[in-house]
């Protein structure tokens, strides 16, 4: 599969009163043509501000991107001039918000919001863009969209607020969506919706793909190929999904998914936990960022940051367990997959 | 179990909206729609909904408190609180009525953030309610808070600090000591995980799990979160649009829903499981 975007070693630092914040510390990531990628992770992994990285939408000061390359297409988003990566954003990589009530402008019309993305980006006129934003509204499914495009946000309910803000990320036809926890917001019904809306539109541009964030492993499971875990500003481990939910390496995506109550099957009468709560993202331990909260933590853990490797074709992890992308040196955490068993 | 420790009879609510010049009232929002059901002794019952289909406001109107957050809000039916010498409907209890019962009957909010005072110490926090409801001296309520903090997870060392110093997860856990400082009967739970990271949502069941067990409570587990509620409770109530539209065990309802809405609720709620969604979507 061909990459579409490539991401090397970047690193995101914002400087605060209270030190360094290394939000992002050494991700390296692709996302294929036409792949959904999900990238998970607890508040204050380092997701979001990946996904900011990406459209160098990262507010600086405090934040400055201070190290790594980001190939879009076999260019350098960081080296780009502000002009440039105007262009990129909207036309190539576009964004859609978790919060769809703050994110579109109350005292506009949905209408002329969804226009102006079409006239900033293309010397069109007023009736084309029009045309325009009725054709992708009525494609993201709202009704009566010459209609509705005269109303203001808050006319529309949370689920159709969240479709308007599809509409306005994918009229351009970019190649890549990236979608910051989309359906946080939502009621499950109103969730599914968003999300099957999300792929079918994917579906009908070829090559275009998807870059997932959210903290939700079930939504993760429900709509992407391969799944990127965060944790401590570093991915920890990436893997198709089926493999990441069938047999996950890392501990702390054990810990995750035995964290999970089902909703099918029998009852597990506890719920596995991960100790303790994320570490302070001033002071992150010097080794694996993990080893605070780790139950099969060990010797090196605390001082040497294991590298991520191929332990299994397409199966990279983070951790001192697989040390030479073999057989994990210690036997690997066995409760959390007991319990999962049980549903099967 | 079979012991009935609440009893809701025909529960309506009706929010007044005003309008025009005058702010006279010009219609009515029916929150609830005459709901009623049965909490026993010592059971989890989960109130499941989507947004505003009115678990939120069953919740605030069982610890009586909706007539204090909005005005001219009316509100009928029976609230039958089986206490230690008898029943009482609270309901029409004004506050100063509803005072005794209060201590017995607490609630736990869904935002750790703003549900504890930023200008208080834990100390303050989870000592108020025994301020209020006892008559313990300064130095017993000390003992006791400390206490409560080892209960729910925390150190007796935290009790000077002040809630911006703890995590998500630590607000939440002084939030359940708060509730707990009372012993209380019944604690209703309000979205008390949604907040949470997964991680931490996981150690937060599992302390009130615990602190069920240990105290003998009953919980009125109000959530979004289907996995979440099924987990916990032993009976689930599925609301929409103001009325309870199912009601059950909780296997039952998860693995039998009867009613539509139900049904459509749970075939909505995404699983940790790629093989089966591929199966759903083949369908």
């Amino acid at each position: 599969m061909n990459q579409l975007l490539s991401i090397r070693g970047l690193r995101t630092y914002f400087y605060t009163e209270s030190g360094i914040a290394k939000a992002v510390d050494g991700v390296d990531l692709d996302i294929a043509q036409g792949e959904v990628l999900g990238l998970v992770g607890e508040s204050g992994s380092g997701k979001s501000v990946t996904a900011l990285s990406i459209l160098r939408l990262i507010p600086d000061p405090p934040g400055r991107i201070v190290a790594g390359e980001i190939l879009y297409k076999g260019r350098d988003l960081l080296k780009l001039s502000w002009d440039e990566i105007r262009k990129i954003r909207g036309n190539e990589i576009s964004m859609v918000f978790q919060e769809p009530m703050t994110s579109l402008n109350p005292v506009f019309t949905i209408g002329m919001q969804v226009m102006e993305v079409i006239q900033a980006h293309e010397k069109v006129s007023k009736d084309e863009a029009h045309r325009r934003a009725v054709e992708i509204l009525t494609e993201v499914g709202i009704p009566e969209p010459e209609k509705r495009m005269k109303q203001y946000p808050h006319h529309f309910s949370g689920g159709q607020r969240q479709r308007v803000m599809i509409a306005i990320a994918l009229v351009l036809n970019p190649s890549l969506l990236i979608a910051d926890e989309p359906t946080t917001a939502l009621d499950v019904t109103i969730q599914a919706q968003i999300l099957d809306l999300m792929l079918e539109m994917k579906e009908r541009r070829a090559g275009a793909s998807i870059l997932l964030i959210t903290h939700n492993l079930a939504v993760v499971a429900e709509t992407c190929d391969r799944v990127a875990v965060m944790y401590g500003g570093k991915i920890q481990e990436i893997a198709g999904i089926d493999a990441l939910f069938e047999a996950p390496f890392h501990p702390y995506t054990h810990g995750l998914l035995g964290s999970i109550p089902s909703v099918q099957g029998t009852k597990a009468h506890r719920l596995t936990v991960i100790p303790g709560s994320v570490p302070d993202i001033h002071s992150l331990p010097v080794g694996c960022k993990f080893v605070t909260r780790c139950p099969y933590a060990f010797e090196p853990c605390p001082d040497i940051e294991p590298p991520l490797i191929e332990d299994a074709p397409g199966h990279w992890v983070r951790c001192h367990l697989y040390p030479n992308g073999g057989k994990p040196a210690l036997s690997p955490p066995g409760e959390p997959d007991k319990a999962r068993s049980t549903r099967t | 179990m079979s012991d009935v420790l609440l009893e809701v009879e025909n529960l309506v609510v009706k929010f007044p909206v005003f309008g025009g010049i005058l702010l006279r009232r010009v219609g009515e929002v029916e929150a609830v729609k005459g709901i009623s059901f049965q909490l026993h002794r010592g059971e989890t019952l989960g109130l499941v909904g989507e947004s505003g289909c009115g678990k939120t406001t069953v919740g605030r109107a069982i610890i009586n408190i909706l007539r204090a957050m909005s005005y001219r809000v009316e509100i009928s039916g029976r609230i039958l609180y089986h206490h230690a010498s008898g029943v009482v409907d609270l309901q029409p209890l004004t506050r100063k009525q509803m005072r005794p019962y209060r201590a017995d009957i607490q609630m736990v909010f869904q935002d750790p953030y703003s549900s504890l005072n930023p200008r208080k110490t834990v100390d303050q926090i989870v000592g108020e309610p025994l301020r209020i409801h006892t008559k313990m001296s300064r130095a017993e309520r000390a003992d006791r808070v400390r206490w409560l903090l080892e209960k729910v997870g925390l150190s007796a060392r935290h009790m000077n600090r002040y809630p911006h110093e703890f995590s998500g997860g630590q607000r939440q856990r002084i939030g359940i000591a708060r509730a707990l400082a009372t012993n209380p009967k019944i604690v209703i739970a309000d979205e008390p995980v949604s907040a949470l990271d997964v991680s931490i949502q996981a150690q937060v069941i599992n302390l009130m799990q615990d602190l069920q067990e240990e105290f003998g409570l009953s919980y009125i587990f109000i959530a979004h979160d289907l996995s979440v509620v099924r987990h916990i409770s032993n009976r689930i109530a599925v609301m929409s649009w103001g009325n309870i539209v199912e009601i059950g065990p909780a296997d039952e309802i998860y693995q039998h829903p009867q009613h539509a809405y139900s049904k459509t609720l749970l075939a909505a709620a995404p699983r940790p499981d790629p093989a089966f969604n591929r199966r759903r979507r083949a369908r």
